[in-house]
């Protein structure tokens, strides 16, 4: 089947049918940001950070496929804002303290506040009152940096297909439960795998914090999305 | 009438406090007090945070001496996994070394020329518009230009072994998470004039001189003001040397008899007690055996000179010896002359940072090692200002159930009372008008043991001093503020 035709803020691109928005706009070199869309998971949209607009319709690119002809608005001003906006709004309702936290450098959730300049929120502090649980062998769930992305809940599953974690309650109460006789049975490399899917220091693996050097996390190297916007000839 | 004098804040310190002095109808003392009027909270909120990041979130106490939090909480952490004090890979502990002291002259480069330095050169009683470091340099430029530059080559080293100038992550329980490059090195040893190592070994020298020279021509000021005897504290190297980052517990008295000696500080707590006053946030530290009278110690750069039997340097050696002679060997207990000890300190910081770069160690691979868990650790380091105690249990799902922190300037508060009496009784005394540059007389009693009151970072010269005058009443009578 021929590849689909459309822009990205007018620039021309192509996808393949059936890809994704995100998808096809990785593949020609343009950024959108997101943040609860992983790769290779199927995605929920449930961050709406990547939300961009065609013909007039919000639509969040990480769930929407392309359809030909497609004329999509990414980087324009109110877009911008917006994704901005949801950026505060993610860090005033959790308790997120950078300067301590050992996800610094390699956070997704800090690195978008880096690229959207965010100093100060618009939004008041929630400061909501959350805890450690820290009970699990391996696995520590700092819940006070927890953005409810459920990337741990879709992709994090013991060898026999069993889910490690959990969402539990709705709306503001809704918090991710870690089954902890489950997370002791996984392997240090699927425990260091289940951190890594974390875009912020929500999921850690004990003992081992602040091992990568200030300098080589991979945020310190190149800013949020400047490895798409290179593009892949380079 | 009956005064009372309130100094709030203090000027050029780390840190908010304030003074008050009551003054009787015939002008006599009656009462004087350094208050610290912030409430941090550090030992509550580390509470349930799990250890590895302890190093790394008890450091934000300060922003001037960081690494010594850092280094402090590490030493403990590296007991709760398992790593005694002396088992750490040789990199990781050279690195530490090397990071410690960076810190030290940074921040007593900081402290001498930026913050005490106008009181000596421009004058106790010069214009406070003028009395500061701009001051300094309109009066010396060369000076001023060497006291910027050693801070910043002091920060250098600290960016080069933890990765940022303030708060960074070099050390981990049981080791460090980086070593130096040969670039690193390079920059540091070798770099264009006159930021590299001998330039820094060069200026700490010539500020050794600056002071002695000071001295010499001020010598009833500098020996006589704020002078009193006290016990003295600080780790020394097991062979009795001085050591920043690592040793046993000495306190000798007044006279140089030792009080304690050769005491693991895991067992801090069996030697020093703590004793709260209700008007101040800041306990007050006492040596147990002698009780809370009379055990109370001075500890920094004074204290240091005044336990130690030598300084494994050999610049700071002969400046050591030169010190030590003044005394005649004896324990030096002028308040004043703590800043000829700090900038000796300054000079074997330079000397070992030099050391410590020739080291190949500093290239090695082995960064961590880890042995059996604990569920208890204490590490305490020798900070700029002095002996820094870290004190923390865990629990077994890795989370800080309980930490004891006693900063350097908890450990001066009571010497700092008695520098502020001193002074209280000594020059305000009897006076029927106080003057500004008394006041400031106040405060440089209280700046000679370098106060992190906050463990903050202000800006210098922007923190206004007020000064109230009430009578017996508490009714204002005199407001000033600059």
């Amino acid at each position: 089947m021929s590849k689909l035709r459309f822009t990205i803020d007018g620039k021309p691109c192509t996808a393949e049918p059936g890809q994704t928005i995100a998808e096809a706009a990785k593949a020609n070199a343009v950024y959108i940001p997101t943040l609860c869309h992983y790769e290779g998971l199927p995605p929920v949209g449930s961050c709406r950070v990547c939300t961009v607009r065609s013909g007039g319709r919000y639509m969040a690119s990480c769930t929407q496929v392309v359809t030909d002809g497609m004329a999509i608005e990414n980087m324009v001003p109110d877009l911008e804002d917006m994704r901005r906006a949801i950026i505060e709004m993610l860090f005033v309702e959790g308790n997120h303290m950078c300067p301590t936290c050992e996800k610094s450098g390699n956070c997704q959730l800090q690195a978008l506040a880096y690229r959207y300049q965010i100093l100060v929120p618009r939004f008041p502090f929630q400061f909501p009152g959350r805890h450690i649980e820290a009970v699990a062998p391996k696995i520590l769930l700092e819940h006070n940096r927890c953005i409810q992305c459920l990337r741990c809940v879709r992709s994090v599953q013991t060898k026999d297909g069993r889910k490690v974690f959990a969402q539990r309650d709705r709306s503001k109460k809704r918090k991710i439960d870690v089954d902890a006789k489950l997370a002791a049975g996984l392997t240090d490399e699927e425990v260091r795998k289940a951190m890594d899917i974390c875009p912020v220091g929500s999921i850690l693996m004990k003992e081992i914090g602040f091992a990568v050097p200030i300098g080589e996390r991979k945020f310190d190297r190149e800013p949020i999305g400047s490895d798409i916007e290179k593009g892949p000839e380079r | 009438m009956a005064r009372k004098i309130t100094i709030e804040p203090v000027t050029r310190v780390e840190g908010h406090g304030k003074v008050t002095i009551r003054l009787d109808d015939s002008g006599r003392v009656t009462q004087s007090r350094f208050h610290i009027v912030e409430f941090r909270g550090f030992e509550r909120f580390v509470q349930g945070r799990p250890y590895w990041e302890a190093p790394v979130l008890v450091q934000r106490l300060c922003g001037i001496c960081p690494v010594s939090h850092h280094l402090a909480a590490a030493k403990a952490m590296d007991v709760i996994v398992g790593v005694g004090p002396d088992g750490l890979p040789p990199t990781a502990e050279k690195m530490r070394r090397l990071m410690h002291y960076g810190q030290m002259l940074q921040s007593h480069a900081l402290h001498f020329f930026h913050l005490c330095s106008p009181d000596f050169l421009l004058g106790m009683d010069a214009d406070p518009a003028v009395r500061n470091v701009i001051g300094i340099i309109g009066l010396d430029k060369d000076l001023a230009v060497q006291a910027v530059l050693l801070r910043k080559f002091g920060q250098e080293v600290i960016l080069a072994t933890s990765g940022k100038k303030i708060h960074g992550t070099g050390a981990i329980p049981g080791g460090i998470n980086k070593n130096l490059s040969p670039e690193e090195r390079d920059v540091l040893l070798k770099g264009p004039d006159p930021l590299n190592v001998d330039r820094m070994i060069d200026w700490s020298l010539a500020a050794v001189e600056l002071f002695k020279d000071y001295q010499k021509k001020n010598k009833d000021l500098v020996d006589g003001f704020a002078a009193f005897p006290s016990h003295h504290l600080s780790l020394v190297r097991k062979d009795g040397a001085l050591d920043f980052y690592h040793g046993v517990l000495r306190a000798v008295d007044a006279d140089g008899h030792k009080v304690l000696d050769d005491v693991d500080y895991k067992d801090y707590l069996d030697h020093i007690g703590e004793e709260i006053r209700s008007w101040s946030y800041m306990k007050f530290p006492y040596i147990r055996s002698l009780g809370k009278t009379n055990g109370w110690y001075r500890v920094g750069p004074l204290a240091r000179l005044n336990t130690c039997d030598y300084i494994p340097s050999p610049l700071a050696q002969k400046e050591f010896e030169v010190y030590k002679a003044y005394t005649a060997g004896k324990p030096n207990n002028m308040s004043l002359h703590t800043h000829w000890a700090r900038l000796i300190e300054l000079l074997h910081s330079a000397e070992v940072i030099k050391e410590l770069l020739l080291d190949k160690d500093l290239q090695g691979q082995k960064l961590v090692k880890k042995g059996k868990k604990a569920r208890e650790g204490v590490g305490l380091v020798e900070a700029p200002r002095g002996t820094l105690f870290h004190h923390y249990q865990v629990n077994d799902n890795d989370q800080i159930t309980m930490a004891n922190l006693i900063v350097s300037t908890t450990n001066n508060n009571e010497p700092m009372n008695r520098a502020v009496h001193w002074v209280a009784e000594k020059v305000l005394a009897g006076n029927p008008e106080i003057t500004e540059g008394m006041l400031n007389r106040v405060e440089v009693a209280i700046r000679a043991y370098d106060p992190c009151l906050s463990c903050a970072t202000h800006a210098v010269g922007r923190m206004p001093l007020e000064v109230t005058l009430l009578d017996g009443d508490d009714n204002v009578l005199q407001r000033k503020v600059r």
